[in-house]
């Protein structure tokens, strides 16, 4: 589904990745773990086209498609979700009115005809009890005076609503207390299936307890210097980061 | 992908949609205001002694009058003598229906989509089209008739209905209330009258397109709007302009009276040339907007969608005489390119129990300038008066500005004034995050901008409200990358 070959990227001048490789496959879950700064949502701003972020060399393909040849609302289109760090407030704007434009977008873009009144609405309240949001959040304005745990659940409920084959979750976790997590988590878990992939980046283990990740990635330095299973999670939840700082930086992404 | 710059560059590129020139023969009066001219206009329309009278006391007014140095944007120079005062269509006679009205009139507003044909008169619209200064068409006016509603031009107001006007015209915006009025009651071309008498429920939106489009006239429309007892009206004012080389001045009165129970709501779709995109030849709309709610429980709503004329300067005002009266307030305001808007609102509190609720919204892109004004009075005698201010300024790229004059009065410590306001800008952040849900650049920031606007387009009647909405995201348009 995802192939990421070598990836330079720059920000600002500054060299954010460097030489990242990485192959996700439809149904699987990866995990990109990784301290402070080593590139962990820039790999995620990358993917999904954040301007700023200038790519020196190297390739990212998706289902095929040339991804990096693409504007960010077209990557979207092409099944490309990710679940902010920091969802932004938009005022006057309702959530669930965003959602219908964005759905609308999307069916257009691949040739389907926008769903009607009911449909959406039927949808809506399918998605919302299977993520578990709260009904009074989807008629507000998007994410405005919304609490950090319920940004980050109306993060999941977009991303079951849009139905993306790629979800990249930059950093759901944080911010989030431990109900709101298991929230969280559930709602990834039920959306998971053979058609579709996740990336989870994320600082601690804690979240990978409820998301169980078929693959775990350790980003340093732009690089991922260390691909394992799900006890590799375990591993640096344990040791820190510290005692990659010495190992080799090996060519160990692609899986 | 965009930046903020290209954004700006992209909406200071953008032409203006509606800018064309029709070909038809005019009746254009020399250049210059004196007594003359005066005379000329009056003549030319058959006007009774008493107005001649009025318009010259306006003239004299004018004369008296100095521009004001107060407004926050530079006074262009204006040649009151370069503008001629009077333009209509050769062709005077009045015509039975539409197919006797030259073609080319007609496709003119064809191309603005004026829903001047029977379908849209159909849906509830009746046009008193001002295309330039004499009104062409009048639609529907017959089943306002049976109702004992007037609704026509000024002029033939002048003619059918001399005493009411006569009693009101002036009595909300005096001949010398300031100077672009003092010379609108000098040399006011046309404009359209209304009357809804005692206890009637105007049944449909009442709507006047203006549309300025003989070279160098200047616009000097007149409205007088009253609202007897017990009645309601709502009337629209929607507007488009041709494409010019020379700046236009446009300096209109409109004035509005409800009586006991009367409820007046009149919105503004203003969509002026602004100019090109370097601020050359846009029109400097300078109108005079004034209602007084003379009886006890009167409301006017003045509800306007500003995004063109390069510059814009207005307030229009409600004097809250009656006890228990409501004034209100709601605006959006574009600036982008080079464009200037200093606009806002006044509400004089004079009766008791007086309300009144003021919702401002500014947009400013490219260079434009974007300032809220607005007075709120309480005079002595305004027991338990009060009012609520929103002032919003939403900038988008970082070469605009954002002002507010908010000036407050009070002369009675019962009253209670409420003023919260806002400036944000449209972040790279936003937009990224409508990108990523799949809604290119152009449709994030029109979700955005309608958003912010929302609270003021739903005072909009229903089908003006979707008009505006798509007049803001075109005005917007351009902004991808």
């Amino acid at each position: 589904m995802l192939i990421i070959k070598n990836l330079h990227a720059e920000v600002e001048g500054k060299q954010i990745l460097k030489g990242l490789n990485l192959t996700v496959n439809a149904g699987e879950v990866h995990a990109i773990m990784g301290p402070n700064g080593a590139g962990k949502s820039s790999l995620a701003s990358v993917l999904a086209g954040r301007e700023n972020y200038e790519v020196t060399e190297g390739e990212v393909w998706f289902e095929g498609k040339n991804l990096l040849e693409m504007a960010p609302e077209d990557r979207a289109r092409e099944g490309v979700f990710l679940a902010f760090q920091y969802p932004v407030e938009i005022p006057g704007v309702s959530n669930i009115n965003f959602l219908k434009t964005a759905l609308g977008e999307i069916r257009a873009y691949r040739n389907l005809p926008p769903l009607d009144a009911k449909a959406f609405l039927q949808l809506s309240k399918e998605k919302q009890k299977l993520v578990e949001f709260d009904a009074k959040l989807v008629n507000r304005s998007l994410n405005e005076g919304f609490s950090g745990g319920e940004k980050k659940r109306n993060e999941i409920f977009q991303l079951a609503m849009l139905e993306p084959s790629l979800s990249i979750l930059d950093e759901t976790d944080s911010g989030l207390d431990i109900d709101a997590l298991r929230i969280v988590s559930k709602g990834v878990n039920k959306l998971r299936s053979p058609k579709n992939a996740f990336m989870i980046i994320t600082h601690y283990q804690r979240l990978l307890e409820y998301i169980v990740p078929d693959f775990v990635h350790v980003l340093y330095d732009g690089r991922i210097v260390k691909s394992g299973t799900k006890e590799l999670a375990l591993e640096l939840e344990e040791k820190g980061y510290d005692w990659l700082k010495d190992t080799e930086k090996e060519e160990v992404g692609t899986i | 992908m965009a930046n903020d710059n290209e954004i700006i560059d992209n909406i200071a590129n953008k032409e203006y949609e509606f800018g064309f020139v029709t070909d038809i023969e005019m009746d254009v009066a020399p250049a210059g205001l004196n007594e003359e001219t005066i005379r000329y206009i009056s003549g030319k329309k058959n006007e009774p002694e008493w107005l001649l009278e009025w318009r010259l006391k306006g003239l004299q007014a004018f004369g008296k009058q100095k521009l004001p140095a107060w407004q926050n944007f530079e006074m262009p120079p204006i040649d009151f003598q370069k503008i001629s005062y009077y333009a209509a269509p050769k062709s005077k006679k009045k015509y039975d229906s539409l197919d006797q009205v030259d073609p080319e009139l007609l496709a003119t507003f064809e191309k603005l989509g004026i829903p001047l044909n029977e379908q849209k008169a159909l849906a509830g619209v009746a046009v008193d089209v001002v295309f330039d200064s004499v009104s062409v068409a009048t639609t529907y006016k017959e089943k306002l008739k049976e109702l004992g509603i007037i609704f026509c031009s000024f002029g033939e107001a002048v003619r059918e209905h001399p005493e009411l006007v006569k009693k009101y015209v002036g009595s909300v915006v005096p001949h010398s209330d300031n100077i672009f009025a003092a010379l609108n009651a000098a040399a006011f071309s046309d404009g359209s009258f209304v009357y809804i008498p005692k206890g009637v429920r105007c049944p449909m939106e009442l709507s006047t397109y203006f549309r300025i489009n003989t070279e160098n006239t200047g616009q000097f429309e007149r409205t007088l709007i009253i609202a007897d007892e017990g009645s309601y009206v709502s009337y629209l004012e929607g507007c488009t302009a041709p494409m010019r080389d020379e700046n236009q001045l446009h300096a209109a009165v409109v004035e509005l009276i409800a009586m006991e129970n009367a409820e007046i709501k009149y919105s503004t779709v203003q969509n002026w040339y602004p100019g090109d995109k370097d601020g050359k030849g846009g029109i400097y709309n300078f109108v005079t907007k004034r209602g007084i709610c003379k009886g006890a429980n009167s409301k006017i709503s003045w509800t306007q969608v500003e995004t063109g004329s390069s510059i814009t300067w207005k307030y229009p005002s409600v004097i809250l005489q009656g006890d228990n009266s409501t004034g209100e307030f709601y605006s959006v305001a574009v600036t982008k390119n080079k464009q200037i808007a200093d606009t806002g609102t006044k509400m004089h509190h004079i009766g008791r129990n007086t309300k009144s609720r003021i919702i401002s919204k500014g947009i400013s892109a490219g260079h434009g300038q974007n300032s809220y004004r607005g007075l709120v009075q309480m005079g002595p005698k305004a027991d338990n008066a009060r009012n609520f201010t929103q002032c919003d300024s939403l900038l988008i790229g970082d070469r605009c500005g954002a002002h507010t004059f908010p000036y407050i009065e009070s002369k009675n410590n019962t009253a209670t004034i409420e003023h919260e306001a806002t400036t944000s800008k449209i972040g790279e952040d936003q937009i990224f995050y409508l990108n990523q849900r799949g809604i290119d650049s152009e449709k994030a920031v029109a979700l955005i901008i309608n958003g912010y606007a929302k609270e003021v387009l739903n005072q909009l009647p229903m089908e003006f409200a979707v008009e505006a909405q798509k007049l803001l995201s075109i005005t917007l348009e351009g902004s991808v990358g």
